[in-house]
């Protein structure tokens, strides 16, 4: 040979796998960056559950229930409460109703709730003890939210309670049907052992004597006064209010509503009160209202629901006279602002009893000689970030306080409460919240969900339902409840579906492994935006490159 | 049509794997350690499908074939930027040739294979539509019709990229390429032109013939790992979107093939022997619009004067719905 | 054994002897013969191992060998003529990729006008296809050479084509002695590839260069060009010690009045007109030359046995002090003159030889020994031009009946 020793295959042939040494993350004008959005689903939660969270992890099957759960009753200790009478705004924006119908995360939150009463699991045990005092006046949701959150954060709390029992209108307001008590009162118990005491049948009459005796004071006394409206009535005539009719029942002593009942008003009270009367032996109730369905305020859930037990409703009509069994209804008609004018076309409506379900106000008695605490349209005024009332150190969250009248919205108040009270205690500030960026359905690519209907609750059948106070919507069971939560597609939070690591045509992405998501290899990564465009969830950005 | 069977889990079997799945309903892509046979550093445009593409239906004949697989390459796109030297992209034993003898090539291993006893090792043959279609379709037929043990892949992007987007014998009706631009009374490639390869693979009554896209790679993987089940000649026809040659955002190339789809303008099917043995329904019917808008190849179809052409394109798709019954009417 | 033998069956038995793992071929005069042996052998399965692949052209057949060559198998095929050029991008890959197949070219002329018989102008096309050529002189080198055609091929990983005249040898039957089964496994070596398509060891063969890396990649397919004409040479020593006989070498000297092979030959005299020619026109020449010796007229013979690489060395050895040259050629270069005898002045160049081209048996035209002593006296006489066309008739062509062209057009 002459010499020289190159291989033939020089200039030919290579190893596998050497074009490694070349970088081709150097083309990249725009790279994808994962990202993690608020999901319309628990922006809209008045609790700010972390709905996705706790469904990602009821996604999981058996295992991940008690995960799902723990995760869930960090934001709210009542699912099994709230996911039978939550009228759930979560479900309302939830993105799926744009691909199909929107995901039962009610649902399953009962489910969950009710798994974990079966399963006796408790909530955790505070890490801390502060030492601190908090008093907590009134044990509806808003205070025993108040107080939980309060515990956890190491403070000692009491909360005193007017009533015989504690739950607020969860005991005394909504009937049994829609929420067993026993539900309730397990719920309440898990509070309890959770080392927050609760006295019944001790209503705080005194604000500077309990000021003396705690760090802190939160007040959520509810509103749990039926509002009052004129209507000329003979002596003969039977009229209540409808709260005190539904306390009584929830008391133990049922009234006697005879066979016609008339329900004056709109809202959700107007609603139990009739289901409720036709439980108590009513052949005929009949709600009445000025205005339309539409503006309706009672849940159309609710609306539903009582129709399909045979409640009738008079829309556009008032009760302008009451004359022993008869009344006298105006015809309304709308104006152009939609609102409602009478008509002076009148007609009679036979009723042995009308309940009255206009509205309920707040007890302020308490309150009526604290004049730094400010009191306007009938509720406590409050700093909205920290929830504290005129005076310093005493809060109010719930039915008490502006805002919402539900359930929800009184848990979220209460947490809410919670945490500016441990700020006050410590002297800190809360610290400003950045305004969150919410995973819309336009970001998503819903290609890839699979089709899957809603696992709809079964429900009582309507005869069944009038006879009694059993419970109208039953649980879904485990698997049922999981498949609703594998529904949830996991809007703006990467739920690990591979499809950005598969399909990347550069193989430059690397996956962590279960749990631990993906990383982008910005050595490789040329830019091309697939991952986010196949991303179902929306979870990546594509953001300028800046050279 | 794809069999793998997977239970209800948020994503189904439309994603690429999901965390819910148990190791033996996984994808081959969507393993943390999978093959990435034709792995990072090549240099495919941005979004280039058929990039994405060779790595799905290489990584899932890797390990079908247990690791022993070789692979022959035409000329093409495919070619050029995974082995520019001294680099390659490529983990198997692969060799490039020319650009229309990968299917020779390929009979050729397969052939000293055999007289080596190596009968456990298998043989695939890529390359392009050009490669496949046109200048290659003489020694794709030879080696169908000898029904030698290769599998034959060709990612269809419907022209010849590699030398700058000219027409090929896949170009479809009206697409504008660099030799058939969008003038003249029949702007963009000729009406009544191009031929099926698929078709042609049927007709030779081969042991498998199968179409798949990017917009379903457990179809793909599936298609793949039934293919390497089988001896002879098999046909795998990937539709491989090409964002420059197609003129479309280099993130649009699997909604792209997913638009071909469903619009019915791609019937993804399977055929055993020349006999039709399945066909991928649409699952949500859309518009030859949505495949055909974000193209810019397509441009002047929406345009005054476009219409006639438009319209060809649905009673294209129409046609494929009612010959393959893809909106499941029939069966 | 002695055995009568028709060319292409000796050259099928020899290269099925040599065990190749892949046989591929695709059908075309004169090559025929050969690949229907060969087909019939794996059939029978008296080439045992062996996979025969009938393939659907000779672009495919060239392309299956390469496959088959990566992949670790001897591979042979055999075309000619129209057969090659149809190859001819595969050919060029094949020597590129340094994949060491052997190929059979039956030489024949290349159309159009389209034509069946034998000249050299198929393998003169691809003359620069990377390929080792050599040519046969006659059936039993053409036999022959196939055994140190694989050896030497495989141990430079180039492949080679070995050339025999098509009809001229391939369908001619001769008296020949065949290298036995045993004789070819002691001789040449198993095939073991230094590049293969390997799961265990993967490699990509066959990648794009840039400017940045082709000359280079050219310039060491160069240098082992270079070094293919010592492995030659050696190789054919080797068969010469073993089996007693001339197979293919470099050049082939010719003793100077018998005419004979004969390696030891001098080089030529000052005086001398050296003859040179490749193929089974040497046969032609043994038998001519001998009258011209008679006659007085100092005239030697050397015949080019590797056109690939070109021998210039010893091809200038040959000549010794001989500066006058008649090249008997078998392919033209039109406008120019023979394509031997280009190679031969290039190899000539600065030593201000008499080159004189003599374009002979085109397409098949019987190269008669008168025309040939005919030349070789006018060069002596000195009234041979630079470039001649043997036997070109004074009559030129036969038209078309008259009309014909008019009805065409
Ligand atoms: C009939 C009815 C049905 C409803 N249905 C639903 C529903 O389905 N879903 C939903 O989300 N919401 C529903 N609501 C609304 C919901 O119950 C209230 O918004 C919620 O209970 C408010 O919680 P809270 O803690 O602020 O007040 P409350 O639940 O009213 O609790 C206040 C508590 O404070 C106690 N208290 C008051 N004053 C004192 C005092 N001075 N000292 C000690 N204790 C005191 C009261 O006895 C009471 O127990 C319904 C309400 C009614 C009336
Ligand atoms: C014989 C031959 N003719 C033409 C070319 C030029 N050429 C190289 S790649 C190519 C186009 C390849 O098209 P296709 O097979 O569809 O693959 P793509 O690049 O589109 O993926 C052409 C025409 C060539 N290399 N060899
Ligand atoms: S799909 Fe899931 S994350 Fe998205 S809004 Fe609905 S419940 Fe929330
Ligand atoms: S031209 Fe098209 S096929 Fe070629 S690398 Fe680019 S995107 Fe891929
Ligand atoms: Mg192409």
């Amino acid at each position: 040979m002459t010499g020289h020793d190159a291989p033939p295959t020089h200039g030919l042939s290579t190893g596998p796998a050497t074009s490694l040494a070349y970088h081709t993350g150097t083309w990249r004008t725009e790279r994808p960056v994962y990202v993690e959005l608020s999901p319309p689903c628990s922006l809209a939660c008045p609790s700010g559950e972390d709905i996705r969270g706790w469904l990602g992890s009821t996604q999981e099957g058996a295992p991940g229930f008690e995960a799902a759960w723990r995760r869930l009753v960090s934001a709210n200790p009542f699912p099994a409460v709230m996911g039978r009478i939550c009228y759930h705004p979560c479900q309302a924006s939830c993105n799926r109703g744009e691909l199909d119908e929107e995901v039962g995360i009610n649902a399953v939150e009962r489910f969950l709730g009710d798994t974990a009463l079966a399963e006796g699991w408790e909530l955790p045990a505070p890490t801390t003890e502060t030492g601190r005092r908090v008093l907590v006046v009134g044990s509806g949701p808003a205070g025993l939210s108040a107080a939980y959150q309060l515990r956890m954060l190491g403070h000692s709390v009491l909360v005193r309670e007017a009533a015989g029992e504690p739950g607020g209108m969860m005991r005394y307001g909504i009937p049994a049907y829609r929420l067993p008590r026993e539900v309730l009162a397990q719920e309440i118990s898990r509070i309890e052992r959770t080392g927050v005491v609760i006295e019944c049948e001790a209503p705080v009459t005194d604000l500077d004597a309990a000021q003396r005796e705690f760090d802190a004071v939160v007040l959520t006394m509810g509103a749990g006064v039926a509002h009052h409206v004129d209507i000329p009535a003979g002596a003969a005539s039977k009229i209540v209010d409808a709260i005190d009719v539904l306390r009584d029942v929830a008391s133990g002593r049922p009234p006697l509503v005879g066979r016609r009942v008339a329900v004056y008003g709109g809202g959700n009270t107007a609603m139990d009160a009739a289901r409720t009367a036709r439980r108590l032996g009513a052949q005929d109730a009949v709600v009445v209202y000025r205005r339309t369905q539409e503006q309706m305020p009672a849940h159309p859930t609710e609306l539903q629901d009582a129709i399909g037990e045979g409640v009738r409703v008079q829309w556009l009509s008032t009760i302008s006279q009451v004359e022993g069994q008869t009344l006298t209804i105006e015809r309304m008609e709308l104006d152009e602002e939609g609102r409602p004018h009478g008509t002076g076309e009148f007609e009679e409506l036979d009723a042995d009893t009308v309940m009255l379900a206009v509205g309920q106000d707040a007890d302020l008695t308490l309150l009526e000689n604290v004049p730094d605490i400010h009191v306007s349209d009938g509720v406590v005024q409050v700093d909205p970030t920290t929830l504290m009332t005129g005076r310093d150190g005493v809060f109010a969250a719930g039915d008490v306080s502006p805002g919402s009248r539900t359930a929800t919205y009184a848990i979220g108040r209460g947490a809410r409460a919670a945490k500016a009270v441990d700020a006050y205690l410590a002297a800190r500030v809360i610290p400003a919240e950045p305004a969150p960026r919410e995973a819309t359905y336009d970001r998503m690519t819903s290609w890839y969900y699979s089709d899957a209907p809603k696992q709809h609750r079964g429900e009582l059948e309507a005869a069944r339902r009038v006879t009694g106070f059993e419970e109208v919507l039953t649980g879904l069971d485990a698997e049922h409840a999981v498949f609703e939560a594998r529904r949830c597609m996991s809007c703006g939070s990467c739920f690990e579906c591979d499809n950005c690591f598969g399909m990347c045509p550069d193989d430059a992405i690397r996956k962590l492994g279960p749990g631990m998501r993906y990383e982008i290899d910005y050595d490789y990564c040329k830019g091309c935006g697939i991952c986010a465009e196949e991303c179902p969830c929306g979870a990546i950005d594509m953001i300028p490159e800046v050279k | 049509m794809t069999t793998v069977h997977i239970p209800f889990l948020q994503t189904g079997t439309l994603a690429v794997g999901g965390r819910l799945l148990e190791d033996e309903e996984r994808s081959v892509q969507s393993q943390a350690d999978r093959p990435s046979s034709l792995t990072k550093g090549h240099r495919a445009c941005q979004g280039c499908a058929e990039a994405l593409a060779a790595r799905w239906v290489m990584d899932t004949a890797v390990e079908a074939a247990d690791d022993k697989l070789i692979v022959a390459n035409a000329t093409g796109c495919l070619e050029v930027f995974s082995t520019l030297y001294p680099e390659s992209a490529w983990k198997p034993p692969w060799i490039h040739s020319v650009f229309a003898n990968a299917a020779a090539v390929a009979t050729g291993i397969a052939a000293s294979l055999h007289a080596q006893g190596r009968d456990d090792i298998r043989v695939l043959a890529q390359g392009g539509d050009g490669g496949t279609v046109d200048i290659g379709l003489a020694a794709v037929s030879g080696m169908f019709e000898r029904n030698d043990d290769v599998l034959y892949v060709c990612y269809d992007n419907q022209g010849y990229m590699n030398t700058g987007v000219q027409r090929s014998s896949a170009t479809p009706t009206s697409a504008r390429t660099a030799t058939t631009p969008a003038v003249g009374c029949q702007p963009g490639a000729p009406v009544g032109q191009g031929k099926s390869m698929p078709k042609i693979a049927m007709a030779h009554e081969i042991p498998y013939v199968a179409t798949a896209t990017v917009a379903d790679l457990r179809d793909l993987e599936h298609k793949v790992r039934t293919a390497m089940s089988i001896h002879g000649a098999r046909y795998l026809h990937v539709l491989v979107p090409c964002p420059l040659g197609w003129g479309a955002s280099s993130a649009e190339s699997i909604r792209l093939s997913r638009a071909a789809v469903q619009s019915g303008i791609f019937p993804v099917i399977e055929s055993r022997a020349g006999e039709l043995t399945d066909v991928q329904p649409i699952r949500q019917r859309m518009d030859v619009e949505e495949y055909l808008r974000p193209q810019a190849r397509f441009a002047h179809l929406f345009k005054p004067g476009g219409e006639d052409a438009l319209d060809r394109w649905r009673a294209m798709a129409e046609r494929n719905i009612r010959h393959y019954d893809l909106l499941g009417e029939r069966s | 054994m002695r055995e009568v033998l028709e060319g292409s069956q000796a050259v099928a038995r020899t290269v099925a002897r040599c065990r190749p793992g892949v046989v591929c071929a695709y059908p075309i005069s004169p090559q025929t013969h050969i690949v229907e042996a060969l087909s019939v052998m794996a059939r029978t399965g008296e080439l045992a191992d062996c996979e025969y692949v009938n393939v659907e052209s000779e672009f495919s057949a060239m392309s299956v060998a390469i496959g088959a060559s990566a992949a670790g198998s001897r591979a042979y095929t055999a075309t000619a003529s129209q057969g090659l050029l149809y190859m001819s991008e595969a050919v060029f890959n094949a020597a590129g990729m340094g994949l060491p197949i052997v190929m059979t070219v039956a030489n024949r002329a290349i159309g159009a006008p389209i034509n069946i018989w034998n000249d050299h102008s198929d393998a003169m096309a691809l003359r620069d296809s990377g390929w080792l050529q050599l040519y046969a002189a006659d059936n039993q080198e053409a036999a022959d050479l196939h055994v140190t055609a694989f050896a030497i091929a495989e141990e430079l990983e180039i492949p080679a084509m070995v050339c025999m005249d098509g009809f001229v040898l391939t369908h001619a039957t001769d008296v020949l002695e065949l290298p036995t089964q045993e004789q070819i496994d002691a001789f040449l070596p198993g095939y073991e590839p230094k590049q293969v398509l390997d799961v265990l060891h993967p490699t990509t063969i066959g990648t794009m260069a840039g400017p940045e890396s082709f000359t280079e990649t050219k310039y060491l397919q160069h240098l082992r060009f270079l070094d293919a004409a010592d492995v030659i040479q050696r190789w054919s020593d080797r068969f010469h010690d073993t089996f007693g006989r001339e197979a293919g070498g470099l050049v082939a000297r010719y003793d100077a009045h018998t005419f004979d092979r004969d390696r030891e030959a001098p080089g030529a005299n000052a005086e001398d007109i050296v003859v040179v020619a490749m193929g089974s026109v040497l046969g032609t020449l043994q038998a001519a030359l001998p009258e011209l010796r008679a006659e007085g007229i100092p005239v030697r013979l050397l015949g080019v046995s590797s056109f690939r690489p070109f021998p210039g060395g010893a091809l200038r050895d040959a000549l010794g002090d001989s500066r006058h040259v008649v090249v008997i050629d078998r392919a033209l270069e039109l406008g120019s003159g023979g394509v031997l005898t280009g190679c031969v002045g290039r190899a000539l160049a600065g030593t201000r030889s008499r080159i004189h081209s003599v374009v002979a048996g085109l397409g098949g035209r019987p190269i008669l020994e008168e025309s040939l002593r005919d030349v070789i006296r006018r060069a002596h006489s000195r009234d041979l031009p630079t470039l001649e066309f043997m036997d070109l008739k004074a009559g030129g062509i036969p038209r078309p009946p008259v009309g014909a062209t008019e009805v065409a057009r």
